[in-house]
């Protein structure tokens, strides 16, 4: 049972991730990007960790992917020419990801013994022990992330405003 | 009430390798073929979604819950990321009608 929700969310977040590389639609696209987030979320949940799929599903298919569409939405790109992908192309990155692909199963197929999971509490992924690990321990990374966000901020909105000669 | 430890004992953590190392090299496929930005940048998000989802799954197998909070500050660099690329794009747009990466060459020799 367990096993079978593992490889039915595994197939669709490997599916997902090639539509997304392979079909030529943008906005098509975009939401096999959604659909790749929602499965990984369900792997999230799966490992116990509810907070990292709750925010998951909040910031990646929530906010990064409906800002994505808006961009292709109000750049119209959608209606532009399609940019010509070349055969070479596609043997080259196909080649590339393949070789790396290799070469990361031999690296994890020296050490062959199996991981014992460790003892867990059942509140391991909740929002209330993450919480407190993050306001404890992590507290300075936290209020930087902050200065990172108004500076990511900032700096779009210059980026973006026209410029007055 | 499902008791995650059984979850644990029977997917093992090499099937979580190997689910993460596939949706990386995927990702790098996609950066090396697709020429349009907007899918380019969808692509780096998919190399840090795997990362994310390996991360977890360590932190879930060693009982650590601090590779929890890494993946938490993973997402918020790549939403700041996301952010300031995407008005990078816009820019692009606005200067040469085009998001073809092919056309921006002139800083690559």
């Amino acid at each position: 049972m367990i096993r079978n929700i593992f490889f039915f969310l595994s197939a669709l977040a490997l599916f997902s991730a090639v539509m997304t590389v392979f079909s030529r639609n943008l906005v098509h696209s975009t939401l096999y990007m959604i659909l790749c987030f929602f499965a990984i979320a369900g792997h999230y949940l799966l490992l116990n960790a509810e907070f990292l799929a709750i925010v998951n599903i909040i910031v990646y298919a929530g906010a990064i992917m409906v800002l994505f569409l808006f961009a292709i939405m109000l750049l119209n790109l959608n209606k532009t020419k399609r940019i010509r992908l070349t055969r070479i192309n596609l043997f080259a990155a196909v080649t590339s990801g393949g070789t790396l692909l290799l070469v990361f199963i031999a690296a994890i197929k020296r050490q062959a013994e199996t991981v014992n999971p460790m003892m867990l509490s059942t509140d391991f992924g909740s929002v209330k022990f993450l919480g407190k690990i993050l306001f404890n321990d992590y507290i300075l990374p936290f209020e930087l992330s902050s200065i990172l966000f108004l500076s990511a901020m900032i700096g779009s909105i210059i980026l973006i405003k026209k410029e007055h000669r | 009430m499902i008791n995650y430890q059984s979850i644990l004992q029977t997917v093992p953590l090499n099937w979580y390798i190997l689910v993460s190392l596939a949706l990386f090299c995927i990702g790098t496929v996609g950066i090396i073929y697709r020429r349009n930005t907007i899918v380019i940048i969808m692509c780096i998000e998919l190399m840090l979604n795997s990362v994310n989802l390996l991360l977890a799954a360590f932190s879930a197998y060693n009982g650590n819950p601090d590779g929890q909070i890494f993946v938490f500050f993973i997402m918020v660099v790549a939403a700041a990321e996301v952010t300031v690329g995407l008005a990078l794009i816009v820019v692009m747009y606005r200067n040469i009608k085009s998001t073809n990466i092919s056309l921006f060459n002139n800083l690559k020799w």
